[in-house]
């Protein structure tokens, strides 16, 4: 009896997580699934019916949208992961030195992390607004920058690096802060120079970490809805629409359930063979 | 490298060979402080900004602003409603914390401490969410939210909000339960306390920086998110801050002292709130990843 008991405690732990899981996301996406081979309209119930793969048909054949924002989802994940992995691991290594005030600048260089996409908006509006932005300093004519679909892309990725970079690098500094200080020692005594201290030491151990942060920054940037929709709103012309934000805006602006969710089980389909065909390509957490 | 060496406060873990050289090392001004000087620049530059915006009268362009002026902040509080808003913000952040930080707490000692079938399964289905986006959740979550009755109420949010937060929560806990070694609270229970008892009196205390790192993370996510807000309430009286904040941006474009005043709002609690625990995540994603 009490065995019994003993063994059902773990089971009670994580009940109410699993039970969560279940009928918040498992349950949902099983519902996608439904829903995509369905007409469901909030605003035209009257439609609502059996659709077949007519809402694929759509999406594939006839929706242009779609198409392009494939590729400007494609263009967005892979510069901001380039460039926030860059960034980030130049700033995970600036930070993890020694020196005088270095909590304070720890706090300060990952507060971004901290910021809403909403309100990183809000702040980047202002510095982009043509007028009374900062870009009037740095001698920028009188243009919105947002408003331009050459300027848009450049601006979006900066606004999305001031905040994306400092949680690479928070990811990347609790990987480097896992390297025993003694490898460095030795490469030391060998003549290894900083370096080849860097690419012998340092990158070969952080391997695992940067794979891990890349793809779930990867993920997320994917994801990320919140800066596109309140920044862009997907503008001008919709050139920065990526397919989450596509998915929004039917869902939030036209109510337009069925389709929205054939787009949905379009964004799993990629998400999950692109993470795949990723984790398989790097080798993720093989023995070396 | 274990876990419980990384995780206590104020261990630094520094490659020797820098602190030997620290001082009279003139590359050391190049490679270190001009690049973080600059980046502390891009960091702080449109911090600023946002503050110069809130502060100085309407109509000014100075770069700095003087004389200050609050009357931003009383329009955005009193006229356009950020009071309720930032309630709201604090009710659903609040709660989705405490419910957050229960949760994972449970099941973190679970993965840690036991070894049950069905444990592999369940770090699967935990990592697997991490691909869920949240924005193609919506529609879906919508459906139940409304055969739930909980369109437009604040509930909606803290139940959504908390099942993003999980997985994560869980993972990181586990790895600070697995830092707090076990013979002490094994000793406990010899001695005669129930395996409840010897938690609550043993690991608990010793879980703190966990408890702080999961909770802030909890809580800065919840304050944070947008889509679910937008979706799921759309009377006025339920906005959180960053619905209320979209609106300011749209509606307001021309006001830009509004809507600086309006971001301080948002920003002020979990700027805060991260500058205090900033140092307790990165050792709680050091200990997730070294025992996860």
């Amino acid at each position: 009896m009490t065995t019994m008991r003993r063994r059902a405690v773990p089971y009670l732990l994580i009940s109410p997580t699993v039970a969560l899981i279940a009928v918040f996301l498992v349950y949902p996406i099983a519902s996608v699934a439904y829903y995509s081979l369905q007409h469901r309209n909030l605003t035209r119930p009257w439609a609502d019916g059996f659709a077949g793969l007519g809402n694929f048909r759509q999406m594939l054949f006839e929706d242009e949208v779609f198409w392009h924002s494939l590729g400007f989802t494609a263009k967005w994940v892979v510069a901001e992961i380039g460039l926030q992995l860059i960034l980030g691991l130049a700033l995970a290594l600036i930070v993890n030195e020694s020196f005088i005030g270095r909590g304070l600048a720890r706090s300060l260089v990952f507060s971004p992390w901290a910021v809403s996409g909403v309100l990183t908006t809000g702040i980047w509006i202002l510095l982009y607004t043509p007028s009374t932005g900062v870009l009037r300093f740095l001698g920028q004519p009188e243009a919105a920058v947002l408003g331009n679909p050459d300027t848009v892309f450049p601006a979006v990725v900066v606004t999305e690096l001031w905040r994306g970079v400092p949680f690479f690098a928070i990811l990347l500094l609790a990987g480097l802060q896992g390297i025993p200080g003694e490898l460095y020692e030795a490469a030391a005594v060998d003549g290894a120079g900083r370096i080849r201290r860097f690419l012998h030491v340092t990158l070969p151990h952080l391997r695992d970490a940067i794979v891990l942060a890349t793809l779930l920054r990867g993920v997320w940037e994917f994801n990320n809805v919140d800066l596109l929709f309140t920044l862009t709103g997907g503008g001008p012309a919709q050139v920065t629409t990526t397919l989450p934000l596509y998915v929004a805006q039917r869902a939030v602006d036209s109510k337009d359930f069925g389709y929205g969710s054939a787009l949905t089980m379009a964004g799993f389909v990629i998400l999950l063979f692109c993470s795949l065909l990723y984790l398989r390509l790097s080798r993720f957490g093989e023995e070396r | 490298m274990s876990a419980d060496v990384m995780i206590r406060p104020g261990t630094r873990a520094v490659p020797a060979g820098t602190r030997r050289r620290r001082r009279r090392d003139p590359g050391r001004v190049l490679r270190l402080y001009v690049p973080l000087g600059m980046y502390l620049v891009f960091t702080l530059v449109p911090f600023y900004w946002m503050l110069v915006f809130a502060l100085r009268p309407a109509g000014s362009t100075d770069p700095v602003p003087w004389p200050i002026t609050f009357e931003h902040f009383e329009t955005v509080w009193n006229d356009i409603g950020y009071a309720v808003f930032f309630k709201n913000s604090v009710i659903v952040g609040v709660w989705s914390l405490l419910v957050t930080t229960v949760i994972a707490v449970m099941g973190g000692y679970a993965l840690s401490r036991y070894r049950f079938r069905g444990r592999g399964l369940f770090m699967v289905v935990l990592l697997c969410t991490q691909f869920i986006p949240g924005a193609m959740m919506l529609i879906p979550l919508f459906s139940i939210f409304k055969s739930l009755g909980l369109i437009n109420s604040l509930a909606s949010l803290i139940v959504a909000d908390t099942v993003f937060n999980l997985p994560l929560s869980i993972i990181l806990m586990s790895g600070f339960v697995s830092a707090v070694p076990f013979t002490v609270e094994e000793a406990a229970m010899v001695d005669g306390c129930s395996r409840l008892r010897g938690f609550l009196a043993i690991v608990l205390p010793q879980l703190r920086p966990g408890l702080i790192a999961v909770g802030s993370f909890a809580f800065i996510h919840t304050w944070n998110n947008f889509l679910f807000a937008l979706m799921f309430v759309s009377k006025q009286d339920s906005f959180t801050i960053p619905v209320g904040l979209s609106y300011t941006i749209g509606e307001y474009s021309a006001d830009f002292g509004a809507l600086a005043a309006g971001g301080v709002v948002a920003a002020l609690p979990v700027v805060c709130v991260f500058a205090v625990v900033q140092r307790y995540l990165v050792h709680g994603i050091s200990a997730g990843a070294v025992k996860g």
